[in-house]
């Protein structure tokens, strides 16, 4: 009996210690990973890196300004795109959906997001970059905003089931239509949740590189319009990074340290946005 | 548009302007509001409501009594066609709203002539202003003044312009259990509904909060008929002027209140109301 006491002791104590120290392995890895980019990307963050175009091979010095305002188009193409596609299919799947074709749009976009993202970039190749002949910023722009679907399709369903359905037949009681219900009850009530599920998706498709390469490409010049070949970021850091000059390495970190800053600003405001949020979803 | 002054006729509800030509205080003891006529009530299969028939009076407050998933709550969700919400419920039979099918009659129309209040206080995350002006902007009325001076007698027929007229502009949220019921039946009355369903208004509710509801009750007596599902066996003898006792989805007995609590006539009635099962 007592020997039995013992070794559940033991067996508890052992599982406490290591699942702490998995635990401890986990954030340690992150604060590496983060700490190294930051203490090396500050370094060679200069306002040259800002607003500048890259030098000519060879060369040191320059910047990438044009990565930073391709990002932005890329991003902007993506949202505009993705963004309210998921969001009315969200709605349509928490609000008016049957139950079949409700169940066959969830696990298409669950399948959809863990579709490797360089699929998402063949699948852009073959709709855009194959018919106009050349490489383009919409190609690009439209390969992140298809990964963006589902993403904001989802968060948007669970945040908007999440809203009581009380609140629904109050607005019904009052005669107001179903669509108006939603528009003006359900929606508002969830809004701050839905956006912050928008923008932490708009973060995690920022910093996609394998769906640009052979779809906005690249350029080391400013894109004249949205149907040329468009810099980067993460393109840019693909490039840098595995390119022959320190110097390159350098602006690397750099361009690594501005998108980590990216994410960080997202996930910092989609907290303070919830934060704020209806007392309904808060519970 | 020559008629934009008259409220009733702007935002096309019907009945609204009838509040201002002061509250009637009897209605003819023969006016039928309600007729329901072999109402018969499916979730899918299964059968929850059998051959329900009883009148409401005009004007009157009519109360239904029953054990828990007896089908009270079911048959009040049927007399606003609330029920359908619920997917593959279904009801059968026939229930008539001054005489004419609620099941034909368009849906919004007729929420907005049969309000209702639920078991559970439902404010919108609005301010309370917001709340009760709800309806009032759901159904096309735009003019500002007129919003606000019916906000204002609606919160005043709900008994709470007092204590919030000085914070219209602040979350519904921040108001008391209570508080918040009666903000949601002058959200209902805001479009001055013929008819108002209340399913057990005041389950959650403390005994001073419960009095004030009872109270606004016999304040709406004459001018809207209500209807009010309640476990309390004390509030519906002190409140209606009938009462229908529910069982197992079959209506046992309806009649005047005194008559069901005094002399009920069938045997199930008096083991409820003595409290003698359940």
């Amino acid at each position: 009996m007592k020997s039995r006491l013992a070794w559940r002791k033991f067996v508890n104590a052992f599982m406490l210690t290591l699942t702490g120290l998995c635990a401890l392995v986990s954030v340690s890895v992150l604060l590496v990973v983060l700490g190294y980019l930051g203490w090396n990307g500050w370094q060679y963050l200069t306002w040259t890196f800002l607003t500048h175009l890259p030098a000519p091979v060879g060369e040191t010095g320059g910047g990438m300004a044009n990565a930073i305002v391709g990002s932005g188009t890329l991003l902007l193409i993506a949202a505009l795109t993705g963004i309210p596609t998921g969001l009315l299919g969200g709605i349509y799947l928490a609000e008016f959906g049957g139950k079949t074709f409700t169940f066959l749009v969830r696990y298409t976009a669950d399948l959809l997001n863990g579709v490797p993202s360089i699929v998402m970039g063949i699948f852009a190749y073959t709709l855009v970059v194959l018919p106009m002949h050349h490489f383009s910023a919409w190609a690009g722009g439209l390969a992140l905003g298809v990964m963006l679907i589902p993403i904001v399709l989802r968060s948007t369903e669970d945040f908007l089931r999440a809203v009581p359905m009380p609140l629904r037949e109050g607005a019904l009681a009052l005669g107001a239509s179903k669509w108006k219900a939603i528009a003006t009850v359900v929606i508002p009530a969830s809004i701050r949740a839905i956006a912050t599920g928008a923008l932490l998706g708009l973060a995690r498709v920022a910093g996609e590189t394998a769906p640009l390469l052979f779809t906005s490409f690249n350029n080391q010049f400013w894109s004249h319009g949205l149907n040329q070949p468009t810099a980067s970021l993460p393109v840019m850091i693909y490039v840098y990074a595995t390119g022959p000059y320190a110097d390159w390495h350098r602006q690397a970190w750099a361009a690594g340290f501005i998108l980590l800053m990216l994410v960080l600003v997202a996930n910092i405001g989609a907290r303070l946005i919830l934060s704020r949020s209806s007392p309904v979803l808060r519970g | 548009m020559g008629n934009i002054t008259n409220p009733g006729v702007m935002i096309g509800v019907p009945g609204f302007g009838r509040a201002a030509e002061g509250p009637e205080k009897e209605a003819p003891e023969s006016v039928m509001k309600i007729s329901v006529n072999k109402l018969d009530f499916y979730y899918g299969v299964r059968q929850v409501l059998f051959d329900i028939s009883l009148q409401v009076q005009e004007g009157r407050i009519t109360a239904l009594i029953g054990p828990s998933g007896c089908g009270k709550s079911t048959f009040l969700r049927t007399l606003n066609r609330m029920h359908e919400t619920v997917r593959a419920a279904r009801a059968e039979g026939e229930v008539l709203l001054d005489g004419r099918n609620i099941f034909e009659m368009d849906l919004v129309n007729l929420r907005r002539r049969v309000g209702m209040v639920f078991q559970k206080s439902n404010p919108f995350p609005k301010s309370i202003y917001e709340n009760v002006a709800y309806g009032l902007k759901v159904n096309g009325m735009t003019r500002r003044g007129l919003i606000e001076e019916v906000v204002e007698k609606s919160l005043r027929r709900a008994a709470l312009w007092d204590e919030v007229k000085d914070q219209l502009h602040k979350s519904a949220y921040a108001l008391s259990g209570g508080q918040q019921q009666r903000l949601c039946i002058a959200r209902a009355l805001a479009i001055d509904p013929e008819v108002l369903l209340l399913d057990e208004p005041c389950s959650a509710l403390d005994p001073i909060a419960t009095a004030k509801i009872e109270e606004l009750l016999f304040a709406l007596e004459g001018t809207c008929t209500i209807v009010i599902v309640t476990h309390n066996m004390q509030q519906a003898a002190r409140v209606a002027d009938h009462t229908g006792f529910f069982l197992l989805g079959k209506l046992i007995e309806f009649n005047k209140t005194d008559i069901i609590f005094k002399n009920p006539a069938k045997k199930e009635t008096e083991d409820y109301i003595t409290g003698r099962f359940g």
